[in-house]
Formats: structure tokens, sequence, C-alpha cells
């Protein structure tokens, strides 16, 4: 079993008008059955209201499954007495970079997670300071966060988390409300402590370049799990994600339309690197071979 | 109705030490009917340039001209300045108020002092352009999804029937398809109606796909004010102020550099892919205008 | 810029006054301030007024900005040497049609002045000079006895000091609110009090709606990091007397000795 497991994961909330009688059942989550391997980056898209992040929520035990199972770390949430062991394994980062910092100085909302827990207050300062190091917001250690940037605010956010000691760090959207830069800032903080701690990473998200690093990618569509595997497996499909409202990166799609126009590429093309390094394996043979396109014929006599 | 900037400045907490120098020395003509995207990095002074615009900020130095007439000026209307530049904020949906999306709409046009029948017809229109179907009408704006509260929000202030429409940001946080969906409502309305829109915006790809000027800004000064085409051909300069081109035209300026003949200054999808094929289909050669070397 | 409003008015340099632990500061407030009402006559008011001005200098903070705090109160302390100097009866010095000014009003009035601007800038030396979150934690310590009774101690400093961080972040968002009806013509200046009323609906709502919204994320991420109330909890950092603290209460003993002396013997 992996870190994280889920079986048949059902969350249904009840719709209810003004006067509280019940209008209806949204099933939010449906039939989710995930296994995330120790050490992963795994990525979740969706669309908006594809269910991700009330899938996100049960991870660290705020919400609980309607039917179906979730463990984190051999841990059946539902079970009582390891909700705190959880969330301390399962940390969880969310969208709103002001709604999650609670305190007013830096390096105090970093040391809240282990205040909770109990630890002792020598091994506080020392989690905060390594934890700040981690996302490279150690100098701002002193600052107001009213004072930071959006993509600061989300690495204090992280850096709280990590000074928990999670195995697991769950990210819902992490940087839906982050200029560009914030947006590489963070994803550049999250692949640091996949690759350098070997904390395990669920990057939950809609921008399609956050993922391409990830080691494997489940695409959401009305609570259930509608596609699964790398992420060039994925971005090969590039009609099948433009069906579930999402999109693919610039290059994939200039790919895939090159190839709509008889171009000889491969599927699921990610980097700019890898796209021109194809074309011009193709334009040197074309090149070569001027019977395919007519080349000109002066050049070639030179 | 061509609005001007002339020596614009405004700086922030001026009488205190904190003083920031938002604008400086801005010089802008917007003339009618043009689609502009306003780009720059967070801080980079775009948000208090728009905000310049409908009167909501007045300078601390310099005029502002809307239909040739100085919008500071003592007996200037202002309502009616903000009725004619539409001004739809960032996460414009957190202004809603009312308890049906209708009277929402309603709120910008009655705020004019028209009659209710005709702020009605407004409102109705206004919905239809950002396309909200008949039945969200009478429901709570606060029981719709994301994308359609945006909607709605931006439909309060097309009800106004602006003449200029300011967007700061309007596609963020939506997906990919709520994204694209909102930024075609926009350019079919511009197409439509004929208005200028000011779309402010973090995503290249969609300025590049949409406007035909973009300005940029950088510490408060206009950096580059041009067709997108000749400022994303200054892509290194743009990245040394925390900004970038679209991922083409980085495809473009790699395989020029690697000896491709392309033209470098794609700046969509569909231009990159003409102009591929037409190198890898050519007959005969061209000198292309722009190559690596001029570009580079 | 709104942000940059902190309630309090933090005043950041380096001083005795700064480095001295929360919960003295606290105390040393509220005596100074029973102090200002138990000294009836100008010999305790110099007293007091030499204990501030010691206090003042040795916080390094400008005396300019405790006068500035002074400036929003002019209003009240105006009201009072008013109502003091002409509603006090007793041996009339100067009468002008109905208005009377008696021995015991002008004695009153200036008294009056004397505490109210003593007792602000008292208070605000403690307010400049001590961190918002500090000055919580004081609190929650001070008030830990309380406890035994039932009182949420833990809870009522922690929702203080969350308050604290959540006002500079509310002032901007009514301030964007504003400006986004404005932009719909919204008029929140002119008509009489109804119309003006009125026209708060479409900044307060949104407002509103925004405050839950943000306390149910707030409340959400502070369960994801294990928040569980006071029980188990460490701090990061405890309030613990240092030897100028001792000193300090030492002193502060001394001054609030004199005082109640000179309230008893004059």
């Amino acid at each position: 079993m992996g870190i994280i497991k889920t079986d048949k994961l059902v969350f249904e909330y009840i719709r209810r008008d003004e006067e509280g009688n019940v209008e209806g059942i949204t099933r939010a989550v449906d039939e989710v059955d995930l296994d995330v391997r120790q050490g992963d980056f795994v990525a979740v898209l969706g669309h908006n209201g594809s269910g991700k992040s009330t899938l996100a929520k049960h991870i660290n035990a705020i919400l609980y499954p309607t039917e179906g199972t979730v463990w984190v770390d051999g841990m059946d949430t539902k079970e009582d007495k390891d909700l705190w062991n959880i969330r301390q394994e399962a940390g969880m980062v969310f969208q709103n970079p002001d709604n999650q910092i609670i305190g007013q100085v830096v390096e105090e909302d970093v040391g809240f997670g282990p205040e909770n827990m109990g630890i002792p207050t020598e091994e506080i300062w020392e989690r905060v300071e390594e934890s700040l190091k981690a996302v490279g917001m150690y100098q701002y250690r002193k600052f107001s966060p009213n004072k930071l940037s959006g993509g600061q605010k989300q690495r204090v956010s992280i850096a709280g988390v990590i000074a928990m000691h999670p195995k697991c760090i769950i990210l819902d959207e992490p940087t839906a409300m982050l200029d560009p830069n914030g947006r590489k800032e963070v994803v550049r903080a999250v692949r640091a402590l996949n690759d350098v701690e070997g904390i395990t990473v669920i990057l939950i998200t809609h921008y399609m370049e956050e993922i391409i690093h990830a080691d494997k990618v489940f695409v959401m569509d009305k609570g259930k799990i509608a596609m699964q595997g790398t992420p060039r497996e994925i971005f090969s499909q590039v009609g099948k994600l433009k069906h579930l409202r999402l999109d693919v990166p610039q290059v994939t799609l200039l790919a895939h339309e090159l190839k709509k126009s008889g171009v000889n590429l491969p599927d699921g093309i990610l980097t700019v690197e890898e796209l021109t390094q194809e074309l011009m394996h193709v334009y040197e043979s074309r090149k070569s071979a001027p019977h395919l396109v007519g080349l000109e014929n002066d050049r070639e006599r030179v | 109705m061509p609005i001007i900037l002339d020596h614009v400045n405004y700086v922030y907490g001026s009488d205190t030490a904190l003083a920031v120098h938002a604008l400086k020395d801005i010089n802008l003509v917007i003339p009618d009917g043009q689609f502009i995207g306003l780009i720059g990095h967070t801080g980079s002074g775009k948000s208090t340039l728009v905000q310049h615009l409908n009167g909501l900020i007045k300078p601390t130095g310099g005029n502002i001209y809307f239909n040739g007439e100085d919008i500071h000026a003592q007996d200037y209307d202002k309502k009616k300045l903000r009725s004619k530049v539409g001004l739809v904020f960032q996460y414009p949906e957190h202004q809603l108020f009312e308890i049906d999306v209708f009277s929402d709409v309603c709120f910008g046009p009655k705020n004019l002092g028209l009659s209710r029948q005709e702020a009605e017809l407004r409102a109705y229109a206004a919905l239809k352009q950002v396309g909200l179907e008949d039945e969200y009408f009478y429901q709570s704006p606060f029981d719709l999804s994301g994308g359609q509260k945006r909607r709605v929000a931006i439909a309060g202030v097309l009800a106004m029937k602006p003449e200029v429409l300011v967007l700061d940001e309007p596609t963020a946080g939506l997906d990919p398809k709520g994204r694209d969906e909102i930024l075609d409502q926009i350019a079919k309305l511009k197409e439509e109606t004929g208005i200028t829109v000011i779309l402010v915006s973090h995503s290249m790809e969609d300025v590049a796909k949409y406007v035909e000027r973009i300005i940029v800004m950088n510490q408060g000064s206009v950096m580059y004010d041009d067709m997108p085409r000749e400022v994303f051909q200054h892509y290194k300069e743009l990245e040394q102020v925390g900004l970038a081109a679209p991922q083409v035209t980085y495809i473009m300026q790699a395989l020029c550099d690697n000896g491709m003949p392309v033209r470098t200054d794609a700046t969509t999808i569909g231009e990159a892919v003409g102009e591929i094929m037409r190198v890898l289909e050519k007959k005969v050669r061209k000198c292309p205008k722009i190559t690596c070397a001029d570009a580079g | 810029m709104l942000r940059d409003i902190t309630l309090g008015q933090y005043y950041q340099t380096d001083s005795v006054i700064h480095k001295l632990d929360p919960r003295v500061k606290l105390i040393a407030t509220v005596c100074f301030i029973i102090s200002l009402f138990i000294v009836g006559s100008w010999v305790g008011y110099a007293v007091a007024a030499v204990f501030l001005a010691v206090s003042v200098k040795l916080s390094n903070v400008p005396f300019k900005f405790m006068v500035k705090g002074m400036r929003a109160i002019v209003f009240i302390l105006l009201i009072t040497v008013v109502f003091n100097l002409f509603l006090t009866p007793g041996e009339v010095l100067l009468s002008v049609w109905k208005i009377r000014i008696t021995k015991e009003g002008l004695r009153m009035a200036l008294q009056m002045a004397v505490r109210l601007s003593f007792l602000i800038i008292g208070s605000s030396v403690m307010t400049l000079t001590t961190t918002p979150n500090s000055l919580t934690d004081a609190m929650e310590k001070l008030m830990k006895p309380l406890k035994i009774f039932k009182v949420p101690v833990h809870e009522v400093a922690m929702m203080m000091s969350i308050a604290l961080r959540f006002i500079p972040i509310l002032l901007e968002e009514t301030d964007k609110i504003m400006k986004a009806q404005i932009a719909r013509g919204a008029d929140f200046e002119s008509g009489n009090l109804i119309k003006k009323a009125k026209a708060m609906v479409p900044l307060l709502v949104p407002l509103f709606i925004s405050a839950f919204r943000r306390a149910n994320d707030l409340a959400m991420a502070m369960e994801a990091r294990c928040y569980r109330g006071g029980e188990h909890r460490t701090k990061m950092k405890p309030l613990k007397y240092a030897a100028r603290d001792k000193a300090a209460y030492g002193i502060l003993a001394v001054y609030f000795g004199v005082c109640i002396a000179i309230g008893v013997f004059l």
C-alpha cells in the first residue's frame, strides 16, 4: 500500500433550500481509487468543480468519505484516534495565500504547526529555521506576512507545513491566485521538496505547465478519475483534455497542430527543447531529401 | 471617445517618508475601438494606471482627457465618466451583493438614474452579451459557479454601456475552458459593438492571441507600446523585468538559432504553424524579413 | 496605504522599554492609570509626570509620535474639559450670560485634562513599544488564573491575535469593494443619513461575505495544521522574566507606593 490510498471513495453533500428542505444530493467525488507511492510527485488536474479539491480535503481528514475508505500511511481517516497523526503526516496548503497565514510574523506562522503538536521550544526554532531555508524564505523570517508577495506567502505556508515534518504534502491549487513569477517560485519550491527531501507531493492545479515534471497525473471530471498516466501520456490526448475543459501547454498544442498539418512528430511533446529538436530533425531530413519537398536546387549544387 | 494621458504622475503617500512613485510621466493615447493588452509584473503600476482612467485615482501630476475634456476639471461629471469607462476589477465576483443576478446587474444602470424599464433592458442585454442563460437570472449570485459569477460581475459593468471597457485580469483563477470562454466573449463583444477594450493580463499567450496593441509597464513607466509581434521580439528585455514572451516565440527563436530559416516574430499558434509549414514546404527560398540575425 | 496601518502603531526601534517583558508593560500601564486616579494633588501629578517622562525618554520613540496619538482624542478631551468647566457647581469665578465658570470647575477641568492626556500618552508608550502579538501573549499568560472560572483565556487571546492579523486585510478589501462599486456608479458621499446608510449595503454585504469566507478558510487551515485549542500546546516564544523585568517591577512598586502615600496623606 502506498502512502496515500483511497478505495472507492465517494463524497456526497446535501443541497438544501432556504427552509432547510433537501433539494438534492450532489456527488462531488465518485468512486475514486488512488494509490500514491512514497516519494512520488503526483498532479491532479481538473476544471473548476470537478471534485479535485473535495478529494484533497479527504486526505487531510478535513472531510470524511460518505462511502469507501481513505488511508494515509496505513491509517484510516475515519478513525478518530489517528486524526492528529494523519494531519501531521499529510500536510495541506490551500489556495488563498491570505487566508491560511495565522501568525503576524513569518517565523511565528511557521512555528504554529509545531506549537500545536507540542514540540519543545528549542526544537520549534530549529524546525522553523530549516523549513524557511528549504523554501528560500529565511531572510524574511521577521517580516509581517502583509508585506510579502503572493508567491512568498505561499512559500511561507509551505514552510509552515514542512515544519510539522510531514511525509506527504497536498497543495490545493496553491498557484491559482498568483502571477506567473509567483507560480514559478512556488512550483520550484515544491519540486525541491520532492527532489531533495523526498516528500511525497500531491499538486492540484489547472495550470498545465506545472505538471510536466510529475511522476503521475490524474485528471478528474465530475468527481471521477477520467484519465491517468504520465504527463506525456496525458498530453498526447489533446482532444480529450479540451473536452474536459482543460488545455495543454502551448508547445504541446503547437506540435499537435503541426502534426495535423502533416509534419511527422511524436505525441505528447512537453518542452520547447523537445519540439525544437524534433522539428530540426524533420527539417534536416527534408533538406537532404529534396524530392519530398522540392527544396531549392541552387544551394544543393554549390 | 479617446482617452489621453498627458504627463501623468502618481505618488502614493506623498506626505510621508514611505512615498512610492507608482506612475512616472505616463503619456498615452487610447483611440476608439482598439483592443489593448496591458502587461507588467505585480507592482509595475498597471492597476494604478487603470484606476486613473475612470477617475478613481487623481494623478498627483499631469492631466487625463476623455473626449477632449479634462476629467479632473471642477465641473466635470465623474459619474458619467464612470459609465463611459467601465472598470472590471480583479475577482469582480467579490462585489456582488444583490439577492438575485438580475438585480445585481441593474445596480449600475440604476445608479445612472435610468428608469427601471431602461435599467432592466440594459441588464438583460448585458447578461446576454456575457453569455449567461436565462435560467440563472433569478438565482442568487452566490449560488453560481465561479465562472458564472465572473460573467455576472462583468455584465454589471457592461450594463452601464461603457465605450471603454477595462478588465483587470478577468480570467484569474478560472480553468482553461472558463478562461477561453470569457476572453472569446469579450473579443466577440468588441467585434460587435466596436468598444475599446483594455485587457490587463499576466498571460502572454492570451494577450498575443487577442490584442492588437500591447503596453508594457515596468516600475511605473511605459516600457514598450507597440504591436504584439514587435513587443515580443524584445523577449530578453521582458525577461529581465520579470515578464516573458509566449512560448511560441521561444520555439521560433530556438528553431532559428538552430539554423531553420523561420521568421521569429510569430506570437500565436496559428502564425507559428503557418511559418513552420512555409519553411518546411517551400520550394523557392525567400529571405525572411526578420531572422535570427536581426532579432538575436 | 491601508495595509500599513497597524493597530496600536508599534514603533520599531531598540530600547530598554521595547525589550521589557510585555507582562511588565501591561501591569505597569494598568498601575500608572490607577495611580492617576489615586493621587488627587498637583504633587502627585508631578510625580506621575516624572515617571511618564522617564518612560518616554527610555522608549526612544520620538515624542511627536505620542502626540500624534493624542490628535484622535482631542475632541473627547475638549468635551470633557468643557463639561467640567461649565457644569461643576461652586464658587463663581466668571459669568457671561448663562454660562458660569466656577473655581471647582476650573480645577476639575484641568485635572481631567491632565489625567486624560497622561492616560493616553502612558498607554501609547505601551502600544508603541510592544507588538500587538506579544501583548496578546501577555494577556493570555496574565489571565491564566481565570481558567479556573472556565474563562476561555486561550481562545480569547487567539481570537484577538487573528483579528489583529486580519484588520489590515479587511481594510484593504473594504477599499477595493468601495472602488469597485464606485466604478458601477455607487455614491457613498452625498445624500441624507438614510440614503447614506442605504448606500452602504453594496459595500457591507460583500464585505461580510468575504469575512465569513476568510474565517471559514482560516479555520480549515488551522485545523489542517493540527490546531486543537490550548491543550498540549507549546510556545515558540515563551514569556520569561529577565533581570531587567524584575528591576522594572521594583521601580514600579516604588512609584506605586509613593502614589498611594501621596493619595492618602496629601
